[in-house]
């Protein structure tokens, strides 16, 4: 890459962090509610609720849980940072054909997005971990914890701005909510240990994203050292969505 | 400058733009009229890569524009028909968005911002969010936000769609001193009287094809420069005439036949031309076509 084409890469990326942290900080308090309150329910019904007097894998619930709840935290905050604003952007508001014709490349617009809709899932789970320490957990949150929460994020904002770029209605992302993430949610060992499953469900459930970032941050979390297997699936993912996502911004067309 | 070559845009089945050869120049004001869904937009979009050619060739400045050129996209200014600000975001922001998105130094840009609001006469309403303007108002943020980066082309599509005659004169006078910086300007409008007040030089679509090309006084040679028009029974038909003397020679002829509608003789304007050529028969549209490639080729 020359050092022109590196120069434009960064400025385009930087302008779009830019849009995106006053939107941010313009919206701060109603994107903090909206992004807050399930993952806050889950907490309460399924770890205090519940969780306090459970033991599960040798530990309390509790802790079992939490890195079940920061993980789904972190994907949805990222996914929905990414793919219905990036969705409405391009086709409702059209604002997205103000990137298309700026002269930064393509590959500018997706690392620029993708990075700002990581950034925002990384905050609501930072946020969630905060809660929950001052609840008295106690979990190993190390720098591994969160390059895995950061991975996880960038792997599912990039799933979400493919999902905007390709999908051919609004409604659509709602579809993309009920039917993949909302599941994962629920069955990527989030709430449960995924030995409880049959054999060829697991199986399938194990290959899932999230699934790797739940097994993956509740090793880091109990001192069991580094999960190379899921830290090394959750690069692929993410590079996968990353690449899928550069394509769709090339060939996107209203 | 602007070079279309064969444009083809096909959707599913409809083809939108069907073989566009077009040549513009440089500081030249083009307008590029024709009805709803003559293919104007599709175009200008294609001419941006927000829409990609079935067939053909896009050359601006001897370069082909493809959606990763961000040296000639540094070169154009978009206007585009939707008003796609951040509504979210004050005029001076979105300004400053494109700036940054357009590597545009800080001081230097600070400087446009200013320079530009000025212009379009915003600078009272800087700082309010873009959500709450009228339709005119986002019209020159749009305008403003377009001639930021000092672009060379400037590519207007339908730039004064929906606004209200004072408003409209208002962003031709904008638009006018533009033109005479020395920019060349692709204007798309269905409004003809914009295209008469703005335009050096005309191309008019029909259903996709370029059917009439020159300057909107030769258009109206070419169709006859006085027009009797025949009211009857509510429906208004135009007659063309080379010379006022034919036009008053047709009318007494209506008078001795003994014809009672009301008629009456005027100047030709571009909308009777438009009206004329769009009205026309398919087959009469492929005459008209045939004679222009016959007119280019000698």
């Amino acid at each position: 890459m020359s050092k022109a084409t590196t120069l434009s890469l960064w400025n385009g990326v930087q302008t779009i962090l830019w849009q995106e942290y006053l939107l941010f900080e313009r919206r701060f308090w109603r994107n903090m509610a909206s992004t807050m309150v399930t993952p806050l329910l889950y907490l309460i019904a399924f770890g205090f609720g519940l969780g306090r007097g459970i033991r599960f894998e040798g530990t309390s619930y509790l802790e079992f849980v939490i890195p079940g709840i920061v993980a789904l935290t972190t994907m949805n905050g990222s996914f929905n940072a990414v793919a219905t604003p990036v969705n409405i952007a391009r086709m409702y508001d059209k604002t997205f054909e103000e990137y298309l014709t700026a002269p930064i490349s393509m590959l500018a617009i997706t690392s620029g997005r993708i990075l700002a809709g990581a950034l925002r899932g990384l905050f609501s789970g930072t946020m969630m971990l905060v809660l929950t320490l001052l609840f008295g957990v106690h979990l190993k949150i190390t720098p591994l914890f969160f390059l895995m929460l950061f991975l996880n994020c960038l792997l599912f904002a990039g799933f979400g701005f493919w999902a905007a770029l390709t999908i051919q209605s609004h409604s659509d992302v709602t579809k993309f909510n009920s039917f993949v993430i909302n599941p994962m949610s629920f069955l990527c060992g989030t709430f449960f240990s995924l030995q409880s499953i049959p054999g060829p469900l697991a199986l399938f459930l194990k290959i899932l994203p999230l699934t790797h970032t739940t097994t993956g941050l509740r090793a880091i979390a109990s001192g069991q050292g580094v999960p190379w297997w899921n830290l090394t699936a959750l690069a692929f993912f993410a590079s996968l969505f990353f690449l899928l996502s550069l394509r769709a911004c090339y060939q996107v067309e209203d | 400058m602007i070079v279309l070559e064969h444009l083809t845009k096909k959707f599913d089945k409809f083809t939108s733009v069907d073989n566009l050869s077009l040549h513009i120049h440089k500081g030249e004001f083009f307008g590029l009229l024709g009805p709803n869904g003559a293919g104007k937009t599709t175009t200008i979009r294609m001419l941006m890569t927000l829409a990609r050619p079935t067939s053909g060739r896009i050359i601006i400045d001897g370069q082909d524009m493809t959606r990763n050129a961000p040296a000639l996209k540094a070169e154009i200014g978009l206007v585009p028909q939707h008003i796609n600000l951040d509504n979210e975001l004050t005029p001076r922001e979105n300004l400053d968005l494109h700036g940054r998105l357009f590597g545009i130094p800080t001081k230097e840009r600070r400087e446009r911002i200013e320079e530009l609001l000025h212009f379009v006469e915003l600078e009272g309403r800087a700082d309010e969010i873009v959500r709450k303007f009228s339709g005119g108002m986002k019209r020159r943020v749009l305008i403003a936000r377009a001639l930021m980066h000092r672009p060379h082309i400037l590519l207007l599509d339908e730039p004064t769609i929906g606004l209200d005659p004072m408003t409209r004169r208002k962003i031709w006078e904008l638009v006018r001193k533009l033109n005479t910086n020395g920019q060349t300007v692709l204007l798309t409008t269905h409004y003809l009287e914009e295209a008469e007040a703005l335009c050096n030089r005309v191309g008019l679509m029909n259903k996709g094809r370029l059917v009439e090309l020159g300057t909107p006084e030769e258009l109206k040679i070419r169709t006859g420069p006085f027009v009797v028009e025949i009211d009857k029974g509510g429906e208004r038909r135009g007659h063309f005439f080379p010379t006022r003397e034919a036009g008053l020679a047709f009318m007494q002829q209506l008078h001795h036949e003994g014809h009672t509608d009301p008629v009456s003789l005027r100047a030709t304007h571009l909308e009777d031309v438009f009206i004329h050529i769009t009205e026309a028969p398919p087959s009469a549209i492929g005459s008209l076509q045939a004679t222009r490639e016959e007119k280019q080729k000698s």
